[in-house]
């Protein structure tokens, strides 16, 4: 599965001069000429890139961009590849650039977008995630974590020149299933700042300094063995009111860019045929002649089959994001891959046979990234497990597409009216 | 309707050289307008059920238009013998339309499978439609090696002149010709065929009689010329037999009675027909071979059209329909079966697209690309049918609705070109996937 490098943000401010091939092209040497790769430091580089406007073409100028079409992202990486320019290593730092930068770009001030963006894009500031909650997954609007407003000395009148008041969140709750919160910097977070409206209406987003005393982050061990994950413990933990992102009560409105942006970020793009599951199942069936089964081959056949038109969308998904034609595929991908991995890699541990009773390690340890082929088939197969299960379940999705995309009418709901805090929990 | 190649979108990056264009350009687009405006005008509700139930070997009013007045039978056909100097992508387009119509015309058939064998018999390189002229055959430099046949003789020349002459009637759809072979033959199989060709004393005109018969041929009663696989004395041929009864005083057919009932299937008879001569032992093989890979890849375009009607007919039905005080769309466990056929249309179209681009190019990955789109469409095709007949309720078992032309369309899709097991099998060869022994 590969993620895209940024997320496509259709909401970024229009050119008002578009920008051209050429102009990035120019860009791109006068960045070479001015800090040569292989003397520069990784560090250095990128934050020049960042302030040559090379970090996400497409962002405004003075955030790491030129305004410029999206679709010339993918010249600036191959030139700079070229050159040998570092990269700033997309996969660790995903959850910032797919999910919080949009946001941040969408609803933050000014004040923000400068302070957090170019820290964010270079890595130096990692950031994940804290909107799962024990008890609300699926159901992620019904969110207890409590931020409770408490007014600067002096009462509110000294509203910033932002809309930002002088005040402070208190914030009080528990998440789950956060990746990379040992690491982070900053979260993106949402809290309920009012529980006597509907769910949906009394939640607001905030951006959370995990150094906070009151931030406790403890390993969350899953079935593989390993802890990529972590539980969130938040006590009192205070946020000025100039890190709220949107209005109160808007959070679950801001919620929706950053979640639309997760699912879009997942699958677009070109990847190698046999790229991923399939390969490694592929070149099992290859190196083991001795294992093979026609009733296995017929089935290795149909999934890889179905592997490369998953493939082809996944092609045809970043071709449509380049020409600027964003559809609801995205969803599609990451319930294909869900799929295909899980039936892949299923299918790998029964042709190995004997091999396939064998696990390779029941450590617990806690992986940067999850890396499918460094790992056995036994593996593959309890991390498949999840893909059905993260990022939205597939049942949700299949509710998303059939409602928003093909238009069925929703399911009867209980909740949507009734106030929070009268919600059977 | 003349091609012209778009503005290049200036938002589009250039794609790298082996990465296949799977979007739809603007004259794509424009193109599928016109043929949708078309259908939805000459096959409103019901009428194809009204043809079939007529009993017509297809609709001759409909082809017209499509084929002669918006030239569209002539898509794959280089300017120069008198087509539109379109290609594969074109005509992918035009039969995503035609399967969401489940319209009764021998497009495939005619303007497809026996016009790509044509082109073969030419010496008109594969994908050279769209790349120029046949004059100057000139591939992309990464296209395949194109096989272009060089006249060995006299007789490689005759066949040519025919095969053009031919390709130029069914260019401008004023002839409909269709390759004589069961509509199960899939590419790259053997043809093993019962015909055999009395080839006379070779003379340069390559004159021939035909005796033997071919079964489950499709549109063979629409045609007005037959591409008979034949062996005689000389190794394998292909032959033109004219099915005008004046002409062919030898040839027989007879319809049967098919699944699919919007693409007629007849047996040919041939006792002692005359015949002509558009390919000899060493073109015979690949030009047949050549139009069955071209079919199997751009049925795949006409099993999405057929399958998304499937789909939004039963979206659209579902969400009118009222059991328990609600609309029986509402229920997850149908809302869900609705999505996953989304999903399946979703890299359905991606691969259709593919195939498509890679025939169009003359790529050397088109028999990947052509088995994997075709594996997979049939199976979302047949698999969107039987869910709106099934979502349909009571209504979908009705003669009186169409959800039953598609299912047996779709059915009779999967078998048609090759089963997806046929496709996956080849697979096996083309990605190094070899099989247990037996």
């Amino acid at each position: 599965m590969s993620r895209a490098e940024t997320s496509p943000e259709a909401a970024d401010a229009a050119p008002t001069e578009p920008v051209d091939a050429a102009e990035v092209r120019r860009a791109v040497r006068q960045l070479l000429a001015t800090h040569d790769p292989t003397t520069t430091a990784r560090i250095d580089f990128l934050r020049a890139q960042f302030d040559a406007g090379l970090a996400w073409v497409h962002y405004p100028v003075g955030l790491g961009g030129l305004g410029a079409p999206r679709a010339l992202q993918s010249l600036v990486t191959a030139e700079l590849a070229a050159a040998g320019a570092p990269d700033n290593d997309p996969r660790r730092i995903g959850i910032g650039l797919g999910m919080a930068a949009p946001t941040i770009l969408h609803y933050g001030t000014e004040e923000q977008q400068r302070r957090l963006l170019r820290p964010l894009w270079t890595g130096e500031e990692v950031w994940c995630q804290l909107f799962s909650e024990p008890g609300a997954g699926s159901d992620l609007a019904a969110l207890g974590t409590r931020a409770v407003y408490v007014p600067a000395p002096g009462g509110d009148r000294d509203t910033l020149a932002d809309g930002a008041r002088a005040g402070e969140w208190i914030v009080d709750g528990q998440k789950v299933w956060t990746s990379q919160a040992h690491l982070a910097r900053w979260a993106i977070l949402i809290a309920r700042t009012d529980p006597d409206l509907p769910k949906h209406r009394g939640i607001t987003y905030f951006i959370c300094d995990m150094t906070d005393p009151g931030v406790e982050v403890r390993p969350l061990r899953q079935l593989t063995g390993e802890a990529e994950f972590n539980e969130v413990f938040l006590t009192g933990v205070r946020i000025p009111d100039d890190r709220r992102l949107g209005a109160v009560g808007e959070g679950w409105r801001v919620a929706q860019t950053t979640l639309m942006n997760e699912r879009v970020a997942i699958g677009g793009g070109s990847v190698p045929r046999e790229h991923g599951m399939i390969g490694v199942a592929a070149r099992a069936w290859r190196d083991h002649p001795e294992l093979r089964t026609h009733d296995l081959h017929q089935r290795l056949l149909r999934l890889w089959v179905e592997a490369e038109a998953a493939r082809y969308a996944g092609q045809r998904l970043g071709q449509q994001l380049a020409v600027g034609q964003p559809g609801p595929e995205g969803s599609a991908m990451k319930l294909a891959f869900a799929r295909l991995n899980q039936e892949i890699s299923g299918l790998e541990v029964e042709l190995m046979g004997e091999a396939g009773l064998a696990y390779d390690d029941w450590t617990m340890r806690r992986p940067d990234l999850v890396d499918f082929t460094a790992r056995e088939a036994g593996y593959r197969y309890l991390r498949a497990r999840g893909n059905s299960i993260e990022g939205g379940t597939s049942e949700i999705l299949l509710n998303i597409v059939a409602e928003r995309v093909l238009g069925l009418p929703p399911e009867p709901r209980a909740d949507k009216d009734a106030a929070w805090k009268d919600l059977p929990r | 309707m003349t091609h012209t190649d778009p503005a290049p979108t200036p938002l589009r990056p250039a794609a790298p050289s082996n990465a296949p264009d799977l979007l739809y350009r603007e004259h794509e687009e424009d193109l599928r307008s016109a043929v949708r405006a078309l259908l939805a005008d000459r096959l409103p509700t019901g009428a194809v059920l009204a043809h079939i139930d007529a009993g017509r070997a297809y609709d001759a009013g409909l082809w017209r238009v499509l084929a002669t007045d918006l030239g569209l039978a002539g898509l794959l056909v280089p300017d120069a013998l008198g087509g539109q100097g379109a290609g594969a992508r074109e005509a992918a387009v035009v039969l995503e339309e035609l399967g969401r119509a489940v319209a009764p015309v021998p497009y495939l058939t005619s303007a497809v499978i026996a016009t790509e064998a044509l082109l073969a018999c030419a010496g008109v390189s594969n994908g050279a439609a769209s790349h120029g002229s046949a004059a100057v055959p000139g591939p992309p430099a990464d296209a395949a090696p194109p096989t272009v046949t060089q006249p060995a003789g006299r007789a490689e020349e005759a066949d040519a002149v025919v095969a053009t002459e031919l390709l130029a009637a069914l260019a401008t759809g004023e002839r409909i010709g269709v390759l004589a072979v069961p509509l199960s033959t899939a590419p790259g199989t053997a043809h093993p065929t019962a015909v055999r060709a009395d080839t006379a004393a070779v003379r340069a005109d390559a004159r021939a009689t035909l005796t033997g018969e071919v079964t489950s041929v499709a549109d063979a009663l629409a045609a007005a010329v037959l591409l008979v696989p034949a062996r005689g004395p000389a190794g394998a041929g292909l032959y033109a037999v004219d099915t005008g009864a004046a002409i062919s005083p030898g040839l027989r057919l007879e319809p049967t009675t098919a699944l699919d009932p919007t693409r007629p299937l007849a047996r040919v008879g041939l006792d002692g027909a005359p015949a002509r001569r558009v390919a000899g032992p060493v073109a015979a093989g690949a030009a047949i071979d050549r139009a069955l890979r071209a079919g199997a890849g751009l049925l795949a375009s006409e099993q999405l059209g057929l399958a998304e009607w499937c789909l939004a007919e039963t979206v659209r039905h579902t969400g009118e329909r009222h059991q328990f005080g609600r609309p029986v769309g509402s229920f997850q466990a149908l809302k869900h079966r609705m999505a996953r056929i989304w999903l399946d249309l979703v890299s359905t179209r991606a691969a259709a697209r593919a195939a498509a681009d890679a025939l169009a190019a003359g790529a050397p990955d088109t028999p990947v690309a052509v088995a994997v789109a075709q594996a997979h469409a049939a199976r979302v095709a047949v698999h969107a049918a039987q869910e709106c007949v099934q979502l349909h309720g009571g209504i979908g078992m009705t003669w009186e609705h169409p959800a039953h032309l598609y299912l047996k369309r779709a059915k009779s899709d999967e078998i048609a070109l090759g089963t997806p097991g046929r496709h996956q099998e080849a697979l096996a060869d083309l990605v190094d996937l070899p099989a247990p022994p037996a």
